[in-house]
């Protein structure tokens, strides 16, 4: 008797669906997948490592590069454990404008994920619509903090600066004229909370758009209904967060379970889903992101009304002003204590999370008193959806488990750390 | 000297066929990528030439001029022969399409069994390029390519059935005439669900979005033809958008009505009567390729085995029973469908 072997193939780490570096190693009967070994690491840059070698704030700067589509909430997760450390507390106006950037981040996650998830199952236009989308959103980044993606924005005690009172706007070139310019402007004449006015009154039909194209067709549903299907015990058992243990049908979501900032004054609700397959995590996202929008709105208005220091009255966190540093003897001390040696963080070990896009996003924290981590260790959300995907994807068939890549919503950043 | 004429005339008429097939196929690759590019808010090839419209050009000289790699476990000779299968038997079937009253190359009597017989042997192309591959990625493309084909073949040549027992011949040209008579007068009235299944399983045969399994780059990267590169990958191209073409000029040529005039039989037929019937032909197939383009731009990609039930548990039922019912309203002789039965 001839004895068959299954057919293995690599996929990846050079693949047009392995979102970034990810190889898989798949063992598979003609087009069913009997088994699927991820293998990780090819992104590793020992961020964790590097962590223990400088001052805090120096650090905040590698938590972007970590998930490296939902940035602030990356750095929101590390400034919230080192605050948690000191035991101090930042200004009402930072808060918002923390929770502001926070649920900006979130659409900017689920708009990259929507059209990577679409490009993987072959709706090519909805990637190009959605980045259209973030093109906006990268720009109140940029407002903010002078970079589209590696923000740095958040520090401990608050947000480095207030948000700007105008927006940047676009100059004539030799590939604009003026009139495209005045085009290209038309929404840039105010604040940047004007701007982003401008951009929830508008981003609601966009969603429309996409769900138009998805929701409802036929081809979209074959492909993700029934497709990597997830009971809610065995999610809560493999450790899943965020939108993958919502679309199981497990209400539980950081931002009601355990509030920080001011997630607790604000309205919005969490969508979960019932079947825990593709299609209803692609449903909760889709809701999430309409409920982001929401949580903008209201955080817009409160920013509004209120103003107020966005920073802590303390010297030894806060860098001082730019004018007393040259002028004041006190300030430029501070400034050199803070920009060289950094702050010490009294003996403690400390957890904090955020709910990123993707799921928990923690931070665990030991300090032994110095200016710099004993040990920093970094719970990212990706690294336990991945371990899952052998489990998700068995019995399935080889497209299957690039829609399962898609919905998993891996960022190898995160997960290689 | 009688043969030496006729040969000349017929040399001269294949390139009148072969050159402005090369070219138009050269411009219907810009205008997908601009009109997918328009459909999908940016712009499109805009770089080389006015309007990018030189790009198709550079894309040629670029293929040309690179190194074709022949991977290390590759047999070399069919790695070679099959891009040449794949593109032989999508150029000769233009030999028989009637492109205007007069102007067809071969006017044989069994057009569409010959269409029929050198569209499927394409299939032999991509099974040999992905064996011949050596490469995991090119194999699955290329069963799954096979499969696809042959599932759509049959739908597809039940669907022309369908076309040739309501004209009554094989010829091309007979079955153009038969649909004379105007807009309503054309198969795709009486025979509208063979039509929309013509024209499904004309996609999924050229292997095109959303049927592109055996090239779905986000799983296979690129399916059977991973491995090539150069001008062996030019083939594949060429083959590739040549059988778009050609589905969609059989498709007008088919169900509606060829090269005859949209306004036959109406008070606007005169005011039309200049237009030469090469013009309709071509607006018909654009209108079709355009379709081609569409679907690509809006439609995410099956998978595999979804594309198997819908080939052979929807398509081809429909089909038998359509040609029943129609065999059935011919032999009663039930109008519309006998009244172009000559």
């Amino acid at each position: 008797m001839k004895e068959y072997q299954n057919f293995t193939m690599n996929f990846g780490p050079q693949h047009p669906a392995a979102h970034g570096v990810l190889r898989l190693i798949l063992q598979m009967e003609g087009e069913v997948i009997k088994n699927a070994d991820p293998h990780i690491g090819l992104l590793h840059r020992a961020t964790e490592k590097l962590a223990e070698s400088k001052p805090y704030n120096q650090t905040i700067g590698y938590m972007d590069r970590l998930d490296y589509v939902s940035m602030m909430c990356n750095e929101h997760a590390y400034v919230l454990a080192i605050e948690k450390a000191l035991e101090i507390d930042i200004p009402l106006r930072a808060k918002y404008i923390r929770v502001l950037f926070d649920e900006i981040t979130r659409i900017l996650n689920h708009l990259l994920w929507l059209g990577a998830h679409a490009l993987d199952i072959g709706a090519m236009s909805v990637f190009l619509y959605a980045f259209r989308e973030r093109e906006d959103l990268m720009d109140c980044y940029e407002a903010v903090s002078g970079t589209r993606m590696h923000a740095t924005y958040y520090r401990p005690g608050g947000v480095i600066r207030d948000l700007p009172s105008q927006m940047p706007k676009y100059e004539k070139s030799s590939l604009k004229d003026n009139n495209e310019i005045k085009n290209s402007n038309y929404n840039r004449e105010g604040s940047l909370l004007d701007f982003i006015d401008s951009f929830i009154e508008r981003f609601p039909e966009c969603v429309d758009e996409y769900e138009n194209l998805l929701t409802d067709n036929r081809i979209w549903k074959q492909r993700t209904v029934g497709i990597g299907v997830v009971e809610p015990d065995r999610a809560v058992e493999l450790g899943f967060t965020g939108p993958m243990l919502r679309g199981s049908g497990v209400n539980w979501d950081l931002r009601k379970m355990n509030p920080y900032e001011v997630y607790d004054d604000l309205k919005f609700d969490i969508p979960i889903g019932t079947k825990g397959d593709c299609y209803d995590r692609y449903l909760v996202r889709i809701e999430e992101m309409r409920q982001s929008i929401k949580l903008i709105k209201q955080c817009v208005n409160w920013l509004r009304e209120n103003s107020g220091p966005v920073m802590i009255d303390d010297a030894k966190y806060a860098p001082p002003d730019r004018e007393k540093m040259k002028s004041e003897m006190e300030s430029l001390i501070h400034h050199f204590k803070i920009f060289s040696e950094g702050y010490c963080i009294p003996k403690s070990e400390v957890y904090a999370s955020v709910e990123a896009p993707k799921g928990e996003f923690g931070v665990f924290l030991i300090s032994d008193g110095a200016n710099k981590p004993y040990r920093l260790k970094i719970r990212a959300p990706g690294f336990p959806h991945l371990a899952s995907l052998n489990e998700m994807s068995k019995g399935h068939m080889l497209s299957d488990v690039v829609a399962i890549i898609g919905t998993q919503d891996i960022v190898f950043g995160e997960i290689d750390r | 000297m009688q043969t030496l004429h006729s040969l000349y005339n017929i040399l001269v008429d294949i390139i009148l066929i072969v050159i402005p097939l090369f070219l138009i196929v050269a411009y219907v690759t810009y205008s997908e990528r601009k009109i997918i590019g328009f459909m999908q808010a940016r712009l499109g090839p805009s770089r080389v030439g006015p309007y990018g419209l030189l790009q198709p050009i550079a894309d040629v000289i670029k293929l040309l001029s690179k190194e074709i790699i022949i991977p290390s476990g590759a047999n070399k000779n069919i790695f070679i022969t099959a891009p040449i299968i794949m593109l032989v038997p999508s150029l000769l079937v233009w030999s028989v399409i009637p492109l205007s009253e007069t102007f067809v190359l071969a006017n044989i009597n069994a057009g569409i069994l010959f269409i029929l017989a050198f569209t499927s042997l394409s299939v032999y192309g991509v099974i040999l390029a992905g064996w011949s591959s050596n490469s995991k990625y090119a194999f699955l493309g290329s069963m799954r390519s096979a499969a696809q084909i042959i599932a759509y073949e049959i739908a597809m040549g039940f669907a022309l059935v369908g076309v040739l027992m309501a004209a009554g011949s094989l010829n091309l040209q007979e079955i153009i005439l038969s649909q004379s008579g105007g807009f309503f007068h054309w198969y795709w009235l009486p025979l509208f669900p063979l039509f929309i299944i013509y024209f499904i399983a004309g996609v999924a045969e050229t292997n095109r979005a959303p049927f592109d399994v055996s090239e779905g780059e986000s799983e296979l990267v690129a399916g059977f033809h991973v491995e090539y590169s150069g001008i062996t990958f030019a083939l594949f191209f060429l083959a590739e958008y040549m059988n778009l073409i050609l589905i969609s000029i059989l498709a007008s040529i088919m169900f509606f009505g060829g090269w005859l005039s949209p306004f036959q039989g109406t008070w606007l037929e005169i005011f039309f009567d200049w237009v030469p019937g090469f013009i309709w032909l071509s607006l018909k197939t654009l209108i079709f390729i355009f379709i081609f383009l569409w679907l690509r731009a809006t439609l995410p990609r099956y998978r595999y085995d979804q594309i198997m039930r819908l080939g052979w548990k929807v398509f081809l039922p429909i089909t038998l029973i359509w040609i029943f019912f129609e065999g059935i309203m011919i032999y009663y002789n039930i109008e519309p469908w006998f009244s172009y039965v000559k």
